[in-house]
C-alpha cells in the first residue's frame, strides 16, 4: 500500500500539482499554443489509427492460428508473439534498417523497379501508424487467441446447425462473444500509442504529438507546461479506459466454455501446404523487423552503403562491446532502473519516453 | 438447398444412416453402423459412453464426416452437405444457447439466418416458446433461466425452424430426476407433434424407453440391436443386449425349441422362452435371462424350485425386490408382491411361467 502510494500515487499527484504551480497560467499557456493543440490532435489520430491497424493484423491472424490446425501452427504462434518480448525502440530502429530511405526491403524494392528514388519515405503519421501496427498487434493477437482457446465450439456448431454461414456466424455469435477480449486489447494498444516516445521521435519528420512535445518544453526548461502536457496525456488515458468501459457495459455473461474442438484440421495435403507457407509468410514479415536488429549487429561498420543487404558480416562489434567499457554505461542504468529513485517529472512513467 | 427431400415413397422424408464407419486414428469409434428413422418416429441412440453414439448424431447433424458409409434424407444422400445446408434441428448437451442473446433472439437465431424479417421472426419465437411452455420468457437472459428452462428454449430453437429432422445429444441428462421424468413425457409429446425423423442421444435406459419408439443400442462402435423397447427388452438378440437392457440375472440353458432347461445345484427347470427375430432355431451354447418379474418365491418343499437363501430384501414401491443366493454362487434377483420374506430366510426360486429371452453366447 504504501509502495503504492509513493510509486504512483505520489508522481501523478506532483505532476498534476505542478500543473497548476501559476494558478491556470500554465493552462492558457497550453490551450494557446497551437502546437500543443495540434499535437494532442494528432496523438488521438495516430492512436486511434494504431488501433484499427492492430486489428486488422491481429483479429486474423488469431483466427488463423487458432481455429485451424495445420503442421507448424504452434511454433508460429511462438514466433508470432515475439515483439511484445523486445523493447520499442529496438523494433523502431529496425523499420529503419528495413524501410527506411536506406532500408533492405526499401531498396531491393527501388532496385527490382528500377526506380531513380526510393518508393516511399517512412515520414509522418502513416509511418508511425505502420510502425505501431507492426509492435501493437501483438496484444490484440494474444488477447483474441485467449478469447479463442476458451470459446465454447458447440455455440458454433448451434448457429451452423440452426443454417447460420460462416460469415452470419462471425458477425453474430463469434466477434460478440470476444469483444471482452478485443476491448481489452483495443485499450491496451490506445494507451500505448498514447505513449509512445520512440517511433514519433524517429520517424516524426517534424510532427508533434504529445509525448515528445513534453520532452521539447522539459528540454526548452518550461516544466509548467511540461506537467500540463503530461496531465492531459494522462487525461486522454483515462478518457480511452472510461469509453472502453462504456462499450463493455452491457455484458453479463462471462465466456465459461471449456473450449476444445475448436481448431479445423486442414486434412487435404495443398491446403495444408498453403495455409502452413501463408501462416509463415504473415508471422516472418511481422517479426522481419527484429530479425533485421540481429543481421545488422553483425555488419561491418562502415562499409554498408548502397547495397540491398550489408556486405560484410563480422563479430567486431560484439567484441567491441565486450571490451570497450564506456559502452555498458547507457546500459547499467537500464537495468537496475528503479521507479520511485526518479524525480517526479519522469512519472505517468507510462507516458515517459522509453529510451 | 441442395439436400431438398425427394418424393420418392417409402422413406418420404426419413433419414437414413447406411454403413457409417468413423475413425479417430487407429480408434474406429462408428463401426458400419446401419438404420433408419422415419418421418414423426423417435429412434434413441442408447450406449454406455465410448460406444459411439454421440459420434453418429454428429455425422447425422453433420459436423463430422463419416470415412464410410452416407446419410440420406428422404432418398437424397446429404453425406457432404454441411450442417447449415442440412435444415435440421438440434438439442446440444448443454443447450449451447447463445449467452449475449435474450431467450426470443435466441429462438429467433435460425430465423434470422434465413432472412426472415424481424417482426415475423420475433412472432414465431413467441408461438414457439408459447409450445415449449414459456409464453413470457422472451425478454429474459439466458443466465436467469433454470436447468429446464434452458433446456425448454433450447427445444423451441431447434423446433422454430421447421426442421427436417430433430437430433438431440442427452436432452434429459443435466435435469434433476424429479424434473426428468415430467421431462420426458413433455418431450415426447413435443416431438411427435413435430412430426418429423428424430433421433436422441442417452445413456440412459429409462430414458430411452420413455421417449422412443425404437432404440439403437451401441456397444464399441458397433450396433448391436435396433428394435421398440419391448424388443430389446424380451428378445435380445445377444447377450450383451440382455446384459445392458433391464435387470436379470445370465445363465446357460439348453435350447428345447419352445423350453429351456436351467439346471442350478442338482434342480433341473424347465423354463418357456422367446427368442429374437432372425435367431438360430436351437441355439447351440445358449443361455436363459432371468428377469426379476419372471422368478417368484415359493416355499422351500417346492421339488421344481431352486433352494436359496435371501441376501438382501429392498421395497421398491409396489412390490418387494429380494436378492437370493441359490446353489453354485448364483444370485438372482425375485420381484415379490406380498414380500413377507425376511433377510436369511430360506426359499425356493421358480419362474413363473412367463417367457424369460434366450440368447446365443
Amino acid at each position: 500500500m504504501l509502495l503504492l502510494l509513493w510509486t504512483v500515487v505520489y508522481p501523478n499527484a506532483a505532476v498534476i500539482v505542478g500543473s497548476f504551480e501559476n494558478g491556470l497560467e500554465h493552462w492558457r499557456e497550453f490551450a494557446a499554443s497551437p502546437a500543443d493543440r495540434e499535437a494532442l490532435r494528432t496523438s488521438l489520430v495516430i492512436s486511434v489509427a494504431s488501433v484499427l491497424a492492430s486489428l486488422a493484423i491481429g483479429v486474423p491472424l488469431a483466427f488463423l492460428l487458432g481455429r485451424f490446425e495445420f503442421p507448424g501452427r504452434r511454433l508460429l504462434r511462438a514466433v508470432a508473439t515475439l515483439p511484445a518480448a523486445l523493447p520499442p525502440l529496438v523494433g523502431v530502429i529496425a523499420f529503419l534498417f528495413l524501410y527506411g530511405e536506406s532500408g533492405l526491403v526499401t531498396r531491393a524494392l527501388q532496385r527490382a523497379l528500377g526506380m531513380a528514388e526510393a518508393p516511399w519515405r517512412l515520414r509522418g503519421v502513416s509511418a508511425i501508424v505502420f510502425v505501431h501496427a507492426y509492435t501493437m498487434y501483438v496484444y490484440v493477437f494474444l488477447f483474441v487467441s485467449a478469447g479463442l482457446e476458451r470459446f465454447d465450439a458447440t455455440l458454433d456448431e448451434a448457429a451452423s446447425g440452426l443454417g447460420a454461414s460462416t460469415w452470419q456466424r462471425l458477425r453474430r455469435v463469434t466477434l460478440p462473444l470476444l469483444m471482452p477480449a478485443v476491448a481489452g486489447s483495443m485499450l491496451l494498444v490506445f494507451m500505448n500509442a498514447l505513449g509512445s516516445f520512440s517511433a514519433p521521435y524517429v520517424f516524426g519528420g517534424g510532427l508533434r504529438v504529445l509525448s515528445t512535445q513534453i520532452l521539447a518544453s522539459k528540454i526548452n526548461g518550461a516544466m509548467g507546461l511540461a506537467y500540463v502536457e503530461t496531465t492531459v496525456l494522462a487525461l486522454s488515458a483515462v478518457a480511452g479506459l472510461l469509453l472502453f468501459r462504456w462499450i463493455d457495459r452491457k455484458r453479463k455473461y462471462t465466456l465459461a466454455g471449456k473450449g476444445g474442438r475448436t481448431r479445423r484440421v486442414i486434412r487435404s495435403r495443398k491446403a495444408q501446404i498453403l495455409t502452413t507457407a501463408l501462416a509463415a509468410l504473415i508471422v516472418i514479415t511481422l517479426v522481419l523487423p527484429h530479425l533485421m536488429v540481429i543481421l545488422v549487429s553483425f555488419a561491418r561498420d562502415g562499409v554498408w552503403t548502397t547495397q540491398v543487404l550489408p556486405p560484410e558480416y563480422t563479430l567486431e562489434n560484439y567484441r567491441r562491446l565486450f571490451s570497450e567499457p564506456e559502452l555498458w554505461r547507457p546500459i547499467t542504468p537500464t537495468a537496475c532502473r528503479w521507479r520511485s529513485s526518479l524525480p517526479p517529472q519522469t512519472s505517468l512513467s507510462v507516458f515517459w519516453p522509453r529510451i | 438447398m441442395t439436400a431438398a427431400p425427394s418424393a420418392r415413397s417409402g422413406n418420404d422424408g426419413a433419414l437414413a444412416l447406411s454403413g457409417i464407419t468413423r475413425r479417430f486414428g487407429d480408434y474406429t469409434a462408428v463401426d458400419d453402423i446401419s438404420f433408419e428413422v422415419a418421418r414423426g418416429e423417435l429412434l434413441a441412440l442408447v450406449g454406455a459412453s465410448g460406444s459411439g453414439k454421440t459420434t453418429t448424431l454428429r455425422i447425422a447433424a453433420g459436423y463430422e464426416v463419416p470415412d464410410a458409409g452416407s446419410v440420406s434424407l428422404g432418398g437424397t444422400d446429404i453425406t457432404t452437405v454441411p450442417p447449415e445446408r442440412r435444415g435440421f434441428g438440434m438439442v446440444f448437451q448443454h443447450y449451447a444457447l447463445f449467452p449475449h442473446m435474450p431467450v426470443a433472439h435466441n429462438v429467433a437465431f435460425g430465423l434470422e439466418a434465413r432472412g426472415i424479417n424481424k417482426t415475423e421472426r420475433l412472432q414465431r419465437a413467441r408461438d414457439a416458446l408459447a409450445a415449449v411452455g414459456l409464453r413470457d420468457a422472451g425478454e429474459r437472459a439466458i443466465q436467469s433461466l433454470s436447468g429446464g428452462e434452458q433446456q425448454r428454449v433450447a427445444l423451441a430453437r431447434a423446433m422454430v425452424i421447421e426442421p427436417r429432422a430433430l437430433l438431440l445429444d442427452e436432452p434429459l441428462s443435466n435435469l434433476d430426476p424429479t424434473l426428468r421424468q415430467t421431462m420426458r413425457d413433455d418431450l415426447r409429446a413435443m416431438l411427435r407433434r413435430v412430426g418429423v425423423p428424430a433421433l436422441f442421444v442417452t445413456h440412459d435406459q429409462e430414458d430411452a424407453f420413455a421417449i422412443s419408439d425404437r432404440i439403437a443400442l451401441l456397444r464399441l462402435g458397433k450396433l448391436l440391436q435396433c428394435g421398440t423397447p419391448e424388443e430389446l427388452y424380451h428378445r435380445p438378440a445377444s447377450r450383451e443386449v440382455a446384459a445392458f437392457i433391464g435387470r436379470g440375472t445370465i445363465l446357460p440353458a439348453v435350447d428345447k425349441g419352445e423350453t429351456a432347461s436351467v439346471t442350478i445345484g442338482d434342480v433341473t427347470t424347465e423354463i418357456p422362452v422367446a427368442r429374437a427375430d432372425g435367431a438360430a432355431a436351437r441355439i447351440e451354447h445358449s443361455f436363459v435371462v432371468l428377469r426379476p418379474d419372471a422368478l417368484r418365491l415359493t416355499g422351500q418343499e417346492d421339488p421344481r424350485g431352486w433352494k436359496g437363501r435371501i441376501l438382501n430384501r429392498r421395497f421398491a414401491g409396489g412390490a418387494v425386490m429380494y436378492r437370493v443366493q441359490l446353489a453354485g454362487d448364483v444370485i438372482v434377483e425375485v420381484e415379490s408382491a406380498s414380500g413377507t420374506a425376511r433377510e436369511g430366510d430360506a426359499v425356493a426360486v421358480s419362474p413363473t411361467g412367463e417367457r424369460a429371452p434366450l440368447v446365443p453366447r
